[in-house]
């Protein structure tokens, strides 16, 4: 029962990436490399473009636009909501319905659940060779998403979300046609994360491609990653893998699964949890060592988000991979950074210099 | 919370019995009344890696010759620009050390002297290496010559017919003073390649962290250590020889134990006894030349005479070896993990800066086997051999009533010595009795007082206001003495039940600390325990195989622990401080050797 409209993430190739979008496109890469990245499937720009094609969505949506004037933000706000209303009011075509159902179903069954597991729905956009892509398909997320029906309400939402009252600016201001962006969604696994943040393969204070940062807190990485709490923040050299610096900060909240609710709740993080390092140096130690690994993978740094399930027969638990993307910070600027510094001098005259060069020792 | 400055020295009493001790050092030594102002203005480092215990009179010598030596080649031979030597004050029977800095203006001038002289160092090094093996080989043989024997009851009759016109004490005297121009001439040597030794190393040290600010110094470390130094070949002997035990089925002579002529004469009996016996008289030769201690002092027991101790480790090594564990040093695996350290830096950087890389690397790994080697062939075997030429000196003197026991002799410092020398051989010629025996007793009974009671006082790390900053490049190699060590002492930033020092060996290990403070001690260290000392010598390394980390109170990256542990894979955190008066033998600690902590867990 192939369908074009669904794709699961290891039966991808680099030939589907166009129809993938950059999200997912990215995640499959990731598997392909041997990445411990929760499994899932992506529904295809095939299954978005059968939607627009359904119904006259995609008239429907062009005329909207059109009559948008060219920088009048309240215009795009009210498209915006037109647009909404017209993705929430039309029918999912019946046989993507059927392949994103049975996708799930699918993923479920591999997972040990009875058409219920637990998923995360994100967008995934076509225009990801742009700088700053990410932001021409606003990156909707919906976490802990339980159920077949849930799961297309999601998928539908997500694909709205190409045409938020942003994005729909964005593209405005950029010149880009907004029905060339075409729309993936990523239907992914939760992790149940006891631990999750993000790591950065090159220190991005001044760029020194030694050192490896990590940021960690309680929870979901959302806590994390849209920086409502202060993390604790590790540093680990990247050629020793040991930790050479460690700020463990007050954790005041986390971002946890409702399982009841299905949905992600923030709630505090208790008292006797609230200082206590988050990772520990086995913890640490895994996610440098993947970082270091997806560094030398793709040739650059990287910017990655990872979370740790809890796992009953190991303390560590289950290092997840949840996204990796390459660091633009510093490799634009390449040459200002470490190894591009000042050029040594070589011989006597470097050796002089060093010897009248202050040099601190860590103590 | 923390004093801002250590203690006066003219603020710091002697402990109780030893008031007088000043009387036992020379005069150049000791902080001094009328220089108060000067010496209150520096800052002054106590030496305790080197030099963890009082000095008795005589052994202080090692101290002024080395110091000495190791200036003379800043400030003399090589005109290191921003550097001059170390001075150098004992104060409660400790050594304290105090950097002198170039004057910033005289900087400059000594640029072109520096690249020429220290240049042609660099540019020949294994030349004139090769040179100083023979130098100091030579220098060691010539010690071997010295002999002091009791003078005879007359003049041999041969000197008087041949009309010599000398009597005996003109070449026992010459001979006392040939064995302290020997080893001050070893002195000399020592430091003839280790400051441009460490420059290099420093050069090299300096790059890495300018291009990778945070690279932990145990990274630069491992890129430049060797794997296979002779400082390791002693404890290699050793092993060789318990697998060698093993082999010819003799370990349960080995593991019966007694005394060291007994077990070897039963050994020489059994059938392929006499095959051991060679091996083990092979290595002694020279590499039982080995000192539990650090070679400075007079007390220090060397392996060639104390064969107890090394049949001892023989004896843990064949116990190790027949329950099946591996003694060796993952020699393979260190080579190929320096290669993988250097290899990953170094593609880190920029084509440029990798040929500099290349270059600074290069030259730290071509200068670095001396600072480790050199160690053996100085502190180990000449000096061995001048400790074992002075006791024969002490003996005589005892033969001749000078004192009860012929260690005391190491209670006059080595000018008062040769004044007693010369009472001997006046009372010898004039055909009385020598003065010495009386006015000596007294002196040196209250000198053993007054050296009990200083070893009862550890000495302060530091002594006065520490400057701004410490950017001496050879204080921070070898002592690991830097801003931050420095604010770890005055407590500054500390948390309680955790101390903090150099991060010398990666890894983290919990266990039971096993608190060493001298080499006899040794035998106390069960398997598994963290070892805790003040500092540790080369040739504790036996011990190393069975313990699972080290903590020291001073050292740096480049100290004996730091560089043994990590030629073991052990954690090692140095230069703590405190932490061998702080922590208890069976105390719980964990240690933290990339962090740099030690916890105490109980």
């Amino acid at each position: 029962m192939t369908s074009p409209h669904v794709l699961a993430f290891e039966q991808a190739t680099e030939a589907d990436d166009t129809r993938l979008g950059g999200k997912c496109a990215s995640l499959t890469r990731l598997i392909r490399a041997g990445m411990p990245v929760p499994p899932g499937f992506a529904v295809t720009t095939d299954a978005y473009r059968s939607m627009l094609g359904h119904h006259g969505l995609y008239e429907r949506v062009h005329a909207i636009l059109e009559h948008v004037p060219h920088g009048d933000v309240a215009a795009q706000a009210d498209a915006a909501q037109s647009i909404h209303a017209a993705f929430a009011t039309t029918a999912v075509p019946d046989d993507v319905l059927a392949a994103i159902a049975g996708q799930y179903r699918a993923l479920c069954a591999a997972e040990g659940a009875h058409d219920d597991l637990p998923v995360a729905v994100r967008s995934s956009a076509t225009a990801e060779d742009l700088p700053d892509a990410s932001f021409a398909g606003q990156q909707d997320t919906y976490l802990w998403v339980v159920g077949t029906q849930a799961v297309i309400e999601r998928v539908r939402d997500c694909w709205a979300s190409l045409f938020t009252a942003r994005a729909i600016g964005y593209r405005d201001d950029r010149g880009i046609t907004h029905l060339d962006v075409l729309m993936s969604v990523a239907v992914q696994k939760m992790v149940n994360a006891q631990v999750a943040g993000v790591a950065m393969t090159i220190d991005p204070v001044n760029g020194d491609r030694a050192k490896m940062v990590i940021d960690a807190s309680w929870g979901l990485g959302e806590s994390v990653v849209s920086g409502e709490v202060t993390p604790d923040h590790y540093a680990v050299d990247k050629v020793m893998l040991g930790v050479v610096q460690r700020t463990i900060s007050c954790k005041v909240f986390e971002v946890v699964a409702d399982p009841a609710e299905r949905c992600t709740v923030h709630r505090s993080v208790p008292v006797e949890r609230q200082n206590v390092p988050c990772l520990n140096d086995a913890q640490i130690g895994a996610i440098a060592r993947m970082a270091k690994q997806l560094e030398k993978r793709f040739g650059a740094p990287q910017d990655i988000e990872w979370a740790i399930e809890p796992l009953h027969d190991d303390p560590n638990g289950r290092l997840m991979l949840l996204q990796c993307r390459p660091e633009t910070v510093w490799s634009q600027k390449k040459a200002a950074a470490s190894g591009g510094a000042p050029k040594a001098l070589a011989g006597m005259e470097g050796l002089v210099s060093s010897l009248l060069t202050p040099v601190r020792i860590r103590a | 919370m923390s004093q801002k400055k250590f203690p006066s020295p003219y603020e710091l009493p002697a402990p109780a019995g030893a008031d007088n001790w000043r009387s036992m050092y020379p005069y150049y030594m000791v902080f001094r009344d009328e220089l108060r102002a000067d010496e209150e203005a520096k800052f002054w480092f106590c030496d305790s890696q080197h030099w963890p215990n009082p000095f008795k009179p005589f052994d202080s010598l090692t101290v002024e010759f080395a110091v000495k030596c190791l200036g003379q080649y800043n400030t003399r031979h090589y005109l290191v620009p921003p550097a001059n030597g170390i001075e150098y004050r004992f104060h409660n029977g400790y050594c304290y050390m105090s950097p002198v800095a170039v004057p910033p203006e005289q900087i400059g001038d000594r640029v072109p002297q520096f690249m020429q002289r220290a240049g042609h160092y660099f540019a020949n090094w294994n030349s004139l290496l090769d040179n100083w093996y023979v130098k100091v080989k030579a220098n060691i043989a010539e010690l071997e010559t010295l002999s002091f024997e009791p003078l005879p009851e007359v003049v041999p009759l041969a000197w008087v017919t041949e009309g010599r016109g000398i009597d005996n004490t003109v070449p026992l005297l010459a001979e006392y003073d040939r064995a302290i121009q020997l080893c001050y001439k070893t002195w000399n040597y020592h430091f003839e390649f280790l400051n441009l030794g460490y420059a290099a190393y420093l050069d090299f040290f300096g790059f890495c962290k300018g291009a990778f600010p945070s690279i932990p110094d145990q990274a630069i470390a491992k890129m430049v250590q060797g794997v296979d130094m002779e400082l390791f070949r002693p404890d290699d002997e050793l092993k060789k020889l318990a697998r060698l035990a093993v082999d010819l089925d003799l370990t349960s002579i080995l593991q019966a134990g007694g005394a060291p002529a007994d077990v070897l004469t039963r050994i020489a009996a059994q059938p392929r006894g006499t095959q051991w016996i060679a091996a083990w008289e092979a290595a002694q030769d020279p590499w039982f030349n080995f000192t539990s201690g650090n070679g400075f002092y007079s007390d220090d027991k060397y392996w060639i005479e104390h064969l107890d101790i090394p049949l001892g480790y023989i004896r843990d090594y064949i116990a190790r070896l027949l329950n099946g564990d591996n003694i060796e040093r993952p020699t393979a695996d260190l080579a190929a993990e320096r290669e993988r350290i250097a290899a990953e830096y170094r593609e880190l950087l920029d084509a440029d800066n990798q040929a500099a890389f290349d270059g600074k690397l290069g030259l730290a790994r071509t200068v670095y086997p001396y600072v480790e080697n050199h160690n053996f062939y100085i502190e180990h075997w000449a000096m061995g051999v001048f400790w074992r030429k002075m006791r024969q000196l002490g003996t005589v003197l005892q033969q001749a009533g000078f004192w009860a026991d012929a260690a005391d002799m190491f209670y006059l410092n080595r000018n008062e010595l040769r004044d007693a020398l010369f009472d001997y051989c006046n009372a010898w010629a004039v055909g009385a009795k020598p003065i010495g025996p009386v006015y000596w007793a007294p002196i040196i009974a209250q000198r053993k007082t007054m050296m009990k009671a200083l070893a009862t006082q550890a000495p302060q790390p530091a002594l006065n206001a520490p400057p701004e900053v410490i950017t001496e490049p050879f204080t921070i190699m070898l002592w690991g003495i830097t801003s931050e060590s420095i604010a770890t002492w005055l407590g500054e930033g500390s948390t309680e039940g955790v101390l903090k020092g150099m991060a010398a060996s990666p890894g983290v290990v919990e266990g039971k600390a096993r608190v060493i403070r001298s080499a006899d001690q040794l035998p106390e260290i069960q398997p598994g325990e963290i070892l805790v000392a003040p500092v540790t010598a080369p040739s504790w390394a036996p011990v190393f195989g069975k313990i699972a980390a080290t903590v020291t109170d001073i050292g740096g990256m480049m100290s004996h622990a730091s560089i043994v542990c990590r030629e073991y894979g052990l954690p090692a955190v140095t230069g703590t401080g405190t932490a061998s008066s702080t922590i208890r033998t069976g105390q719980r600690l964990r240690v933290d050797g990339g962090a740099g902590t030690v916890t105490l867990l109980d």
